[in-house]
């Protein structure tokens, strides 16, 4: 009842609040919902199906590219472009899905064959004219243009970013509770176990994979738009993958908060850090390495498992 | 005979060991099969590759005239043929109830109608009070009736169980002996591996004695137990039957 | 054509002799630990800053420096895997994993922070020193890197097969209960394992520092080809990850000479994928059934 008040509030304050703030708190507030859109679709493969991306950023750049060369050659807009290159990413996804868990990669070996994917594609992208190599693209935004998903203000952006990130939510939730959920969590428990009783392990793992790859590729097109640049590292590069699947892991992989929870604790700790430490670049991603240490070592199911774990021992 | 198990000629290789040899077995439709042999005879062998986790290097496997060769196990399990592990898998994180549910999906339509089926096989199983712990902190015994309802609670028509008493007390013997009759009295046809000579000796309609992956006996149950090759075979005596 | 064609080839066995011992130290470490230390990579670019330091501030010359950052490495790979690693040794594997993540993290900026991301470079007499064998130029700090790779490596396998810490190792990395059994004190050879694989990526690291740029994320690009080497030699095959660091040197070599850009990468990354596919346990490792 109380996790129900809290969640009803949080959503009172994420929508009323926001045009109140002055622009720099609006600017870390999308940072936090965007790295927690990132880590709720890495959640739906990693956190749920137990197969851990360390490569999700080819999805992000197919996204961000697509939506992008779509809109500069043919004038799309991108929120259509933005699911063309959902379904380019989830086209990629069950392939490269399919190659790996086809010839039973798992754990680790699925981690680097992930990054391996992802970093194949930045550098076709580097090495390649017609998408601008290094240079990259830029989205021309000439003021306001709803319809063309471009906006004269932060603010829009946000509740667009809102929007995707409950979306993100609700699908996981969904997920879940659903029988592909019980699938996911008998395959991420114990895969020879879970065919026994009537998995098909390796379609179970492809929806998951086609699901997250999709929703990170739309998360690829809102990158593209609100910072209106792209370039290969940006969009394919670990900042990307990592930067999904931290707050996924520190918040609690396997639970529908955990993601946004994280984002919620991790972001702003990297804001103060850049804040405070003005031009000693690192220093926020340093601070992360010691805190993914510090989860893994003390909070291995995240924040989410420690609050649970908390609450089920003071009943 | 379509209906039931039928496995022909089966053989397996690996590397320069022969697990297998040439290995005939049929489980007839409402049969309770005892497959019984030393340690390292190929008893868990067999089951792998009917369960299909093995592809077998020779040999035929027919389910109620379907053939399991090159079937994934989830494809197996779907066609009613369930089976246990030696080391019980539990899907630890989950309750005893989920564990059951993720069983239950192979014939349920949805969540709910998997979640009601569940229910009623933990039930069955004697795993009530204690459906939503988590797998992990059950004891020993109780994991071991979780493995045998979650492979029930997928509906199926013959349950392979693989020593499903090691490691347990003579009560929660007694216990499981009575759950399998009852699984019987249900319409499961079962194939079981077992070491505790008196409780397959008492369950089984017939024995099949493996021994270097080869049949050296098969029959009732008492003919086979004073049979001199399978006496070798254990470096035991002739076992009383009690039935 | 065939200029080009042997010119990459000697450059790519180079460069190959040292992905080797730097794939060696990462396959010791996977075969006694059962990780994959995502911050291998790292340890080599703090071994090139200690090479830099070393040779900036007291004029030690880098080849004479890896006196120095072999034992500096092999004891903070010691303090690495006593703190963080081994309290954590049972954890779940993709939790391992996320740790040397952690861990890669942690050190890549640590060093951007302290040193900024500029570009430095260690300049020694002999840095531009070269010479001709026929029509194919061999450079001598390259040559010197690889035959000193090359002969670490042979020595850290001579330093497993005859003496008993090596012996130790073996049996750990093959049979871990086996090993607890016959009484070796399986926490400490853990942590010599993964101070011996620390202290060799670092070693690697001072021999590249004549000819490599120095900056934080150099380690990065080493800590794939290491990836690749050991998954093509075999997860804790070491001699494998000696010919496989030699075979990596070539693709990406022949790539480079072959491809525009920065293609060469596709060829090593293609070659990665396509190993991790069809034989994970490497063109040299034993065969596991699937």
């Amino acid at each position: 009842m109380a996790a129900r008040l809290a969640i009803v509030l949080g959503l009172a304050l994420l929508a009323a609040v926001p045009p109140l703030l002055p622009k720099y708190a609006l600017e870390v507030l999308i940072s936090i919902l965007f790295f927690g859109y990132l880590g709720a679709c890495w959640n739906v493969l990693g956190g749920y199906g137990g197969q851990f991306s360390f490569g999700h950023a080819a999805f992000f750049g197919i996204g961000a590219y697509t939506s992008t060369l779509l809109f500069l050659h043919l004038g799309l807009t991108p929120w259509l472009g933005m699911l063309v290159g959902g379904a380019l990413a989830a086209g990629f996804g069950l392939f490269a899905g399919y190659l790996s868990f086809r010839y039973g990669l798992r754990g680790p070996y699925f981690s680097l064959v992930t990054l391996a994917f992802a970093e194949m594609l930045r550098v076709v992208a580097v090495n390649w004219k017609a998408v601008g190599s290094s240079l990259g693209l830029v989205v021309p935004s000439r003021g306001s243009a709803p319809l063309q998903f471009l906006f004269a203000g932060k603010l829009p952006y946000y509740y667009v970013i809102l929007g995707m990130v409950l979306g993100a939510l609700l699908i996981c939730r969904a997920i879940e509770r659903s029988r592909m959920g019980y699938a996911l969590a008998a395959i991420r428990e114990n895969e020879d176990a879970a065919e026994a009783a009537g998995v098909n392990a390796l379609a179970t793992k492809l929806s998951a994979m086609a699901v997250s790859s999709f929703l990170t590729a739309l998360g690829g097109t809102f990158y593209a738009q609100y910072f209106a640049y792209i370039d290969p590292s940006l969009t394919f590069g670990p900042a990307i993958s990592i930067g999904g699947l931290l707050p996924a892991i520190v918040g609690g992989a396997g639970t529908v908060a955990g993601p946004l929870l994280g984002s919620f604790v991790l972001t702003p700790i990297s804001e103060i850090t850049r804040a405070v430490l003005r031009g000693r670049a690192g220093a926020d991603v340093m601070l992360y390495g010691l805190i993914l240490i510090l989860v893994i070592s003390f909070l291995p199911n995240g924040l989410m498992g420690w609050l649970r774990s908390r609450r089920a021992g003071a009943v | 005979m379509s209906a039931g198990l039928e496995v022909r000629g089966l053989s397996k290789r690996f590397g320069g060991l022969q697990a297998v040899n040439r290995f005939d077995l049929t489980v007839a439709p409402g049969e309770i099969v005892g497959l019984i042999g030393p340690n390292g005879a190929g008893k868990t062998t067999v089951f792998h590759l009917i369960a299909g986790f093995h592809p077998p290097s020779d040999g035929a496997i027919r389910f109620e005239g379907v053939s399991l060769v090159g079937l994934k196990p989830h494809a197996i399990c779907r066609l009613g043929l369930a089976r246990t592990f030696q080391l019980v898998q539990p899907f630890a994180g989950l309750t005893t109830l989920e564990n059951v549910m993720v069983g239950a999906f192979n014939r349920a339509r949805d969540v709910a109608a998997a979640r009601r089926q569940a229910a009623e096989i933990v039930d069955f199983v004697g795993l009530g009070p204690r459906r939503d712990v988590a797998a992990r902190n059950l004891t020993l015994a109780d994991r071991k009736r979780l493995e045998v309802a979650r492979g029930l609670a997928t509906g199926p028509r013959l349950l392979l169980l693989d020593e499903v008493m090691a490691g347990l007390n003579p009560t929660e013997i007694e216990a499981i002996i009575g759950l399998i009759r009852r699984i019987h009295e249900r319409g499961v046809s079962l194939l079981i591996i077992e070491h505790v000579m008196r409780a397959i000796l008492a369950l089984s309609h017939r024995l099949v004695v493996l021994h270097h992956g080869e049949k050296i006996a098969e029959g009732a149950p008492a003919a086979v137990a004073r049979d001199p090759r399978v006496v070798e075979a254990y470096l035991g005596e002739p076992v009383e039957v009690r039935r | 054509m065939t200029w080009l064609f042997s010119q990459a080839v000697v450059s790519g066995l180079l460069l190959g002799g040292v992905y080797g011992l730097v794939a060696s130290g990462l396959s010791l470490i996977f075969g006694v630990l059962r990780i994959i230390n995502f911050a291998h990579g790292a340890v080599m670019m703090l071994g090139m800053y200690t090479s830099y330091w070393l040779f900036v501030l007291l004029g030690l010359d880098p080849y004479l420096s890896i006196l120095v950052t072999g034992p500096l490495f092999f004891g903070i790979g010691v303090l690495i895997q006593r703190i963080v690693i081994e309290p954590n040794r049972a954890a779940a594997e993709h939790n391992q994993l996320l740790l040397t993540l952690g861990l890669a993290l942690f050190f890549e900026n640590l060093a951007l922070v302290l040193w900024q991301g500029d570009f430095r470079t260690v300049r020694v007499a002999y840095s531009g020193a070269s010479f001709m064998v026929s029509d194919v130029l061999v450079e001598v700090p390259r040559l010197i890197a690889a035959g000193g790779a090359v002969l670490i490596a042979l020595a850290l396998w001579a330093f497993l097969r005859m003496t008993d810490a090596g012996k130790a190792i073996r049996a750990l990395s093959e049979e871990a209960e086996g090993a607890m059994l016959v009484g070796i004190d399986v926490s400490r050879i853990r942590g010599v394992a993964f101070g011996i694989g620390s202290a060799c990526v670092a070693v690697a690291g001072a021999l590249v520092t004549p000819f490599f740029y120095v900056a934080p994320d150099v380690g990065e690009s080493f800590n794939i080809m290491a990836f690749v080497v050991v998954v093509l030699g075999g997860m804790g095959n070491f001699l494998g990850a000696l010919l496989g660091g030699f075979i990596v040197g070539l693709a990406e070599s022949l790539g480079a000479a072959f491809l525009p850009g920065s293609l060469k990468q596709l060829v090593v990354f293609g070659l990665f994928v396509i190993v991790l596919l069809l034989r994970p346990e490497g063109l040299f490792g034993a065969r596991r059934g699937r």
